[in-house]
């Protein structure tokens, strides 16, 4: 009983890369499929990702907004939107990050990796589950914001080309969230985690006040970080306005996100223990 | 498949791991022939979980050699996933999906077409008595039943090797008992078993080898029955409620005990191994006891632990350590330290 067994089946051990590509992409939708069924017959999960970028919305838009001066002849709410909806992309990685860190801990992630399935449709299939998840928030709050007000004022394509953008730089938050979850492997320390980067990311940008009335120090910070980025350019394609500037550096970061953290999310679900 | 049937389902040769001067394994050697069952038995921290992580490839070894179903855990390890099933210390189901969801996403996963799926769901449910629940979201099950859908969902590849890490640890005792029922059944059925646990009644009932592992080292193998004997067969214990009466105790217990006598001096608890001398053993005990004047309490023999086959083995008390390097002593080791001790 020895190594001569090896050669008799390095055959069937070697599939095809096409069948493996097939087998990848077949488990990567299993999985998907999985986790959108798990979203939606979890309450908190629902109420955490869609209720409350609605509340975010009603709240800016009739508490605060009454207090905040916009320049120029643009209506807060026209604002408010982009910015609203790019932050509820990224808030909406706040349940990858856990759901990660939760299956890791119960060993759900032990009995797959022990599967003779595509190592890597854990990943990919989170991913795939939670950019839907996250596109049909992004549409559920498009709506509400129109039964507040806002309005697209550029066309339908820029329109569409905002969502999209959103849910791309949605799924970068996405792949950084899912290497902290990995990484840190804990759901409580995994939250905290969440609201220490994705808070100040988030406010302090261009996505709900004018960068402008914020003090001169905050400000070096807003104007040079990617959620104002890419808000500005969501905004741009919403209500017009100049976008080339923005476009490009958005583009550039959200790519140096998906080279860094990429390889980042799938080395730590390698080592994931 | 051209495979090699006639190698044991398991072999391990030297295989070490540590995790950065946690010496988790420090060289351990085991043999399971096909369709028979070894009880891997040791303390928590002990290595059973990295050895059992080794052996289903997620987690590499730093030195030696580990074949699974005659394949290199290391370097075949995708042909080890097709013939080994796994299910762990905790339930790792996904409490939202129903128990029949749970098994029919499994089965995906290993490739089986829809249908296909859908049939082996209905046949684990059935076999592992879950069909009345099968519509009902699994975080609704109790604790023993989770576990059976786990270790269902273990089976649905139909593994030749099927990896049971401590398969009852936190179960209620009716539960524990139709997991042994359920463990019995599969490996009558010619799977081979590995089962890691800390309870030796368990290893005992379920397997036909065991071998001892304290501090990532094989210290003892054989047959529950010779592991016994090395203990000294069945363990006569009791209370001494005045603690200063309890040196006279260990003395007139002296003609009963075959075993070393040990006393505790916090609990007062005294403990002997009797051999086979079963209720003699009891009644000379009773008769020395009354004799010296000593007063006891709940004076009975029991069958040896897994703390007894330590002290025996060792000389020390089973020691939990932590995988992650933080050692802590759990309430049982500390006590029989102190046995040990005395």
């Amino acid at each position: 009983m020895t190594t001569a067994t090896a050669p008799t089946i390095s055959l069937p051990d070697e599939p095809s890369l096409l069948a493996r590509f097939r087998w990848a992409v077949s488990d990567t939708m299993v999985i998907a499929r999985r986790n959108l069924i798990v979203w939606i017959r979890v309450p908190a999960y629902l109420v955490f990702t869609v209720i409350q970028p609605v509340l975010f919305v009603v709240m800016f838009r009739y508490v605060f907004g009454g207090a905040i001066k916009i320049p120029g002849s643009i209506s807060y709410v026209d604002f408010l939107m982009p910015g609203i909806i790019g932050q509820t992309a990224a808030f909406a990685t706040f349940a990858t990050a856990i759901a990660l860190a939760q299956e890791l801990k119960k060993g759900v992630i032990d009995r797959l990796r022990s599967m003779p399935m595509a190592r890597s449709a854990v990943l990919t299939g989170r991913l795939v589950a939670d950019t839907g998840r996250m596109l049909v928030t992004i549409l559920i709050v498009v709506a509400v914001g129109y039964g507040v007000g806002f309005r697209f004022h550029n066309g339908a394509v820029p329109a569409i080309l905002m969502v999209v953008l959103a849910t791309v730089f949605g799924l970068a938050i996405c792949l950084i969230a899912a290497f902290t979850g990995l990484a840190i492997g804990d759901e409580e320390s995994v939250q905290a985690f969440g609201l220490i980067w994705l808070f100040p990311l988030t406010f302090l940008s261009s996505a709900f006040v004018p960068i402008q009335s914020m003090p001169g120090w905050l400000q070096a910070f807003a104007n040079n970080q990617p959620v104002t980025y890419v808000i500005n350019t969501m905004r741009a394609l919403a209500i017009g306005g100049p976008i080339e500037a923005d476009l490009w550096k958005s583009i550039a970061w959200l790519a140096g996100i998906f080279i860094v953290f990429g390889p980042l999310a799938v080395r730590a679900y390698k080592r994931a223990s | 498949m051209t495979q090699d049937n006639s190698g044991p389902g398991i072999l391990v040769e030297g295989l070490t791991k540590s995790f950065g001067d946690v010496h988790a394994l420090r060289g351990i050697d085991l043999v399971v022939p096909r369709g028979t069952v070894l009880g891997v038995l040791g303390p928590n921290g002990a290595g059973k979980t990295t050895a059992v992580r080794i052996l289903t490839t997620l987690l590499l070894p730093d030195k030696g050699r580990a074949l699974v179903d005659g394949r290199d855990v290391v370097r075949q390890a995708a042909a080890v996933r097709r013939s080994i099933g796994l299910s762990g210390q905790s339930a790792a189901i996904q409490e939202e999906l129903t128990g029949r969801e749970n098994l029919e996403l499994i089965g995906r996963l290993f490739h089986l077409s829809r249908p296909e799926s859908r049939i082996r769901a209905a046949q684990l449910l059935e076999q592992f008595d879950l069909v009345d629940a099968a519509g009902r979201p699994a975080k609704t099950y109790s604790g023993g039943m989770q576990r059976r859908l786990d270790l269902a969902a273990s089976l649905v590849g139909r593994p030749q090797v099927l990896f049971l890490d401590e398969p009852t640890t936190g179960l209620d005792p009716r539960s524990r008992l139709a997991m042994w029922d359920i463990i019995r059944s599969l490996a009558e059925g010619g799977t081979t078993l590995l089962l890691t646990t800390q309870y030796l009644d368990e290893a005992d009932e379920l397997a036909d080898e065991i071998v001892v592992i304290d501090h990532g080292l094989v210290i003892a193998a054989g047959t529950a029955e010779e592991l016994k004997s090395r203990v000294g067969g069945d363990v006569l214990e009791f209370t001494v409620p005045d603690r200063n009466r309890l040196s006279d105790a260990v003395n007139a217990i002296a003609i009963v005990g075959e075993g070393e006598r040990h006393a505790d001096k916090e609990t007062g608890v005294v403990s002997v191994g009797v051999g086979g001398r079963g209720s003699d053993a009891l009644i000379d005990a009773v008769r020395a006891l009354d004799a010296g004047g000593v007063q006891t309490r709940g004076l009975a023999l029991r069958r040896p632990s897994l703390d007894d086959v330590f002290l025996a083995l060792t000389g020390h008390a089973a020691e939990e350590e932590e995988q992650n390097g933080k050692r802590r002593r759990g309430r049982r080791a500390k006590r029989d330290e102190t046995k040990a001790k005395s």
